[in-house]
């Protein structure tokens, strides 16, 4: 499916983006291409500037410098309602004082669009949407789940290519959002507009995404799929950051035995057989071992590799799972294992790390090798 | 508030003690002046006293008297037009320019400082300014005389047609900073989300106050009539220090009336009369606004 | 960070876009300095400031000329012989009725009145705050509501009991006696003032004191008080001011020779006697109000804060 999008054209182009409030740089020298029906998630803790850059994009905020072009145009001076942009905020930002259905149609009111197109476009919008029976009511009587639906809804009926979406799930309760996450991967599936996300949930991001931005002090960490963001971070920060319980992450450096590279911490080696490496693993080199707790096998799990010995430090019972804490060569690393099974503190196990789903971080760059 | 459930439980009347006689003030305050004063006067108004309080009925003969002196019927009319061009010229003003200050604008400190600096000043010394600038010999209308217009005709003071609006003129110049800043705060307080929503929409700015933005604010414009109305309702020493309720008894008001026929007069039943009024008229303001205000939060 | 360079400028310059970079919009909108927006923005604004400065202009160039140069016109012209006769004359000699002492007279009482009215009001409301927002008992809520309805009843309707009940304990027409008053119609509003912020403090802190064994008093002045000093600020700008400014409860509750400074201002500008000096009536009116000037014009957000606190939930 990403093959086929790759081909088309890009809908939004942000170029050398950069902006400042005062001296507080908050995005610099920003690039980012978003093709055409693309879901992409800008991911990141709060103040990396995520939000910032999806404002700059809907011309609600003025970049310093740089250009932004929706559709190939280039629309870096134009006025919000000129870009061909639908936007849902956080608050819902409905008009309280409005129906549901004025707040839908206010807008085209406004533009002066026929009235028949008018009630066309909402009827459209409230089908897809499920809220013909609240056309009437006022959002003051809506549900959390209803009016952040008003206000998809309120983007819907503008009738555009380009979604901006800043943290729209995030006022609701948990089950909500799983449920209106659903809802939201859905209607992009039948719409196919270009959609650009802003969230600091990682589950939203890993659940929703073709392409997840990772952000950090306004710098753009990592542009990929869900998967290789997962499984190859490019630097610890994205390492860290995705995946809950977070990765273990062992310092140490690499060392030669017995004509292969190995890695070794506090005197303990550790085969890297199956790691792909991006550059010549040379020994000497000071690294950090990540592997998430899923990618560390204990006892039966165990299908063939280097097999160490570990002593079990705490039992963290989460239902579905058992996150075990082991101590190992001087380490405290978690471990995940099927929810029966079960250990007593301070029994031994035999671990063994699944290399080819870990990483090497350089330690002074932090980069993966 | 319920107290808890304990092993051994004092005497109810001993709990918090020191807190309860630390209220005692307000107690006090609250049910022997506030309470007890407002009933006093209330039933005085119906006895025939004068010099002093006597506890002689005599029905509703003190109102009656009231609302057949002239004197009274001009203190009305003039708080009427005083207190409807007041509320309207101050949330209008005060609203379209804390509209303006919500611009971003630079200085916006400054301009705060210049428009609320008024509100700190007194009646007193507001009515004794506005009474030498409005002065006809050496004032406005002295000086346009003096460019060549001389039957340019402004004397608000000395005119007992207009003299309410000389009055209103410096009142407006007194509060309209304080509606400002109440309207300032209701403004920063709507959701800035609300804004960028109508940005995408494409709703011109004027058209987002009016439909979208005052809508929202109604709480804050309430709020605010309340607070204006019921301070009109007091005027009195801006009246007697601009005016003296002259000429004649052109800008006389009710609150001067009270005070006028309580301690100057010597007609005790008159003033409580119309001090009676002052409070019915306050009590048709504010319980309407708190029936709303606080009779609704119980229901939602 | 040398491959995320490369990847956020790698993806440029594989379609159309490209041709634009070099030459289209980019940055920041100009926008003119004059813009019709602009002029008609901080024209509007200019022109109000100007109308709210007017009176302070037109009090300071009047009390700074003679007699003669007032009485040939134009209030606004500045004034072309500075003196300060008509500041002298007003604090020292200006005439009300009886007695040919100034202003000073009311100056100084109304700082006899100030200090002790401001010290006991906000001592007594600061603890009845406090109480309600802490140790609620049955009623509190009541008294409480009882005391804010009251702040919006005309001040008329309850001058004459607490003039017989001033009476009563002999304190009437004495500066006691209005500071009397102007703890009791200072109640409501500095009341709801502490409550209100106490009540923003964390419930935890007080519990936490209980638990330690500190009782009302301990926690008043040991927790509370230290944590409250802003809004004992605001509070004290808010009297000070008030206080100052008030003529209702002056005349009503003093005798002449402890008139405070407003009511003697009155008197001196409004007596029917003698000629009327307008430099010397300027210079009285604004030393009258220079108190309540300076501190609004030193405190600034504060002031701002505490007539919105005063205003907005009163």
């Amino acid at each position: 499916m990403h093959d086929v999008v790759s081909i088309k054209k890009n809908s939004v182009s942000i170029r050398d983006l950069s902006l400042a409030f005062g001296s507080v740089k908050v995005l610099e020298n920003l690039n980012l291409d978003i093709r055409d029906g693309e879901f992409l998630v800008l991911l990141g803790s709060s103040g990396c500037g995520k939000s910032t850059l999806l404002n700059c994009i809907a011309g609600l905020l003025e970049p310093t410098d740089g250009q932004i072009f929706i559709k190939d145009r280039n629309v870096t001076w134009e006025e919000p309602k000129d870009r061909g942009i639908g936007m849902v905020f956080q608050s819902y930002a409905l008009y309280p004082q409005m129906s549901v259905e004025k707040n839908l149609s206010f807008g085209l009111r406004v533009a002066k669009v026929p009235k028949d197109e008018i009630n066309k476009r909402v009827a459209r919008a409230a089908g897809i949407l499920q809220i013909e029976p609240l056309l009437k009511r006022k959002p003051a009587e809506l549900s959390g789940g209803q009016r952040q639906r008003v206000a998809i809804g309120r983007a819907l009926v503008r009738d555009v290519d380009v979604f901006l979406f800043d943290e729209p799930l995030s006022n609701l309760d948990a089950k909500l959002r799983s449920e209106l996450r659903v809802e939201l991967k859905r209607l992009h599936q039948s719409l196919k507009n270009t959609m650009i996300y802003v969230t600091h949930d990682q589950i939203e991001a890993l659940t929703l995404a073709d392409r997840i931005a990772i952000m950090k002090s306004g710098v753009i960490q990592q542009l990929d799929d869900p998967v290789t963001i997962y499984n190859r971070p490019r630097n610890q920060f994205v390492a860290g950051f995705i995946g809950s319980p977070s990765m273990n992450f062992l310092p140490g450096e690499l060392a030669e035995e017995g004509g292969k590279t190995v890695f070794r911490t506090n005197g303990v080696s550790f085969s890297l057989d199956g790691y792909e490496a991006s550059e010549p693993l040379t020994p000497g080199r000071k690294v950090t071992l990540g592997a998430r707790p899923e990618h560390i096998k204990v006892d039966s799990d165990i299908q063939g590799g280097e097999v160490h010995e570990a002593i079990v430090d705490i039992e963290e019972p989460m239902g579905a799972d058992n996150l075990l804490w082991l101590k190992h060569a001087g380490h405290v690393m978690s471990v995940r294992i099927g929810g029966a099974r079960r250990y007593a503190v301070g029994s031994k196990v035999r671990l063994a790390f699944d290399m080819s789903m870990a990483s090497l971080f350089d330690a002074q760059t932090e980069e993966r090798l | 508030m319920t107290a808890h459930a304990h092993a051994k439980r004092p005497n109810q009347l001993f709990r918090n003690l020191t807190a309860k006689i630390a209220s005692i003030p307000m107690i006090l305050i609250a049910l022997g002046i506030f309470l007890g004063g407002s009933i006093w006067t209330v039933v005085y108004s119906f006895t025939s006293s004068r010099l002093l309080p006597r506890a002689t009925f005599v029905g509703f003969d003190q109102f009656e008297r009231l609302w057949a002196s002239s004197r009274w019927i001009i203190s009305i009319q003039n708080l009427a037009i005083y207190g409807i061009l007041s509320l309207i010229f101050s949330m209008v003003i005060g609203f379209v320019l804390a509209a303006l200050m919500d611009q971003k604008i630079r200085f916006e400190n400054a301009f705060r400082t210049i428009f609320l600096y008024p509100f700190a000043l007194s009646f007193i010394v507001t009515g004794l300014v506005w009474q030498w600038i409005l002065n006809p010999e050496f004032g406005i209308q002295g000086i346009v005389r003096s460019l060549g217009w001389t039957s340019f005709t402004f004397d608000p003071l000395y005119n007992a047609d207009i003299v309410i609006y000389g009055i209103l003129i410096a009142g407006l110049w007194q509060g309209t900073g304080l509606v400002m800043c109440l309207m300032l705060a209701g403004l920063r307080g709507i959701d800035e989300d609300i804004w960028k929503a109508a940005r995408v929409d494409g709703i011109p700015m004027w058209r987002t106050y009016l439909f979208i933005v005052i809508p929202m604010m109604r709480p804050v414009f309430i709020t605010t009539l309340v607070i204006i109305a019921s301070g009109i309702v007091k005027v009195y020493d801006l009246v007697v220090a601009q005016t003296s309720g002259g000429p004649g008894t052109a800008s006389e008001v009710p609150a001067k009336y009270v005070y006028d026929y309580m301690f100057q007069a010597q007609n005790l039943g008159q003033g409580f009369a119309a001090s009676t009024m002052m409070l019915l008229t306050v009590a048709i303001i504010i319980i309407p606004w708190a029936y709303l205000e606080f009779g609704g939060k119980k229901r939602g | 960070m040398a491959n995320i360079s490369t990847l956020n400028t790698a993806a440029a310059g594989f379609d159309a876009v490209s041709d634009q970079v070099a030459t289209g919009p980019r940055g920041r909108k100009p926008r003119r300095t004059f813009s019709p927006r602009n002029i008609m923005l901080y024209g509007t604004l200019i022109v109000a400031a100007l109308y709210y400065l007017l009176p302070l202009y037109v009090m300071v160039v009047t009390s700074l000329k003679g007699m003669p140069e007032v009485r040939m016109g134009n209030i606004f012209s500045p004034p072309m012989e500075i003196t300060f006769e008509p500041w002298v004359k007003a604090w020292a000699e200006a005439c009300t009725g009886l007695n040919c002492d100034g202003l000073s007279r009311g100056f100084w009482n109304s700082v006899r009145i100030l200090i002790p009215s401001v010290v006991v009001s906000i001592a007594v409301a600061s603890v009845s705050g406090y109480a309600l927002a802490n140790w609620r008992f049955k009623g509190s809520e009541l008294f409480f509501s009882i005391l804010i309805i009251g702040a919006f009843i005309p001040y008329q309707v309850m001058l004459y009991p607490v003039v017989i009940a001033l009476r009563e304990i002999g304190v009437y027409g004495t500066l006691t006696g209005l500071v009397i008053v102007h703890t009791i119609f200072g109640m409501p509003i500095l009341t709801l003032l502490f409550r209100n912020y106490f009540a923003s403090l964390p419930v935890e802190l007080f519990k936490a004191a209980r638990i330690d064994g500190a009782g009302f008093w301990q926690i008043y002045f040991r927790i509370m008080l230290p944590m409250a000093l802003p809004i004992f600020v605001v509070a004290m700008i808010l009297q000070v001011t008030g206080i100052w400014n008030d003529f209702l409860f002056g005349v009503v509750f003093t005798r002449p020779d402890v008139y405070p400074m407003t009511v003697q201002l009155n008197n001196i500008v409004n007596s029917v006697q003698g000629v009327k000096e307008y430099n010397v009536n300027m210079a009285a009116t604004l030393l009258t109000g220079a108190v309540p000037l300076i501190v609004y014009f030193v405190s600034g957000r504060l002031f701002v804060r505490g007539i919105a606190a005063g205003a907005v939930k009163g």
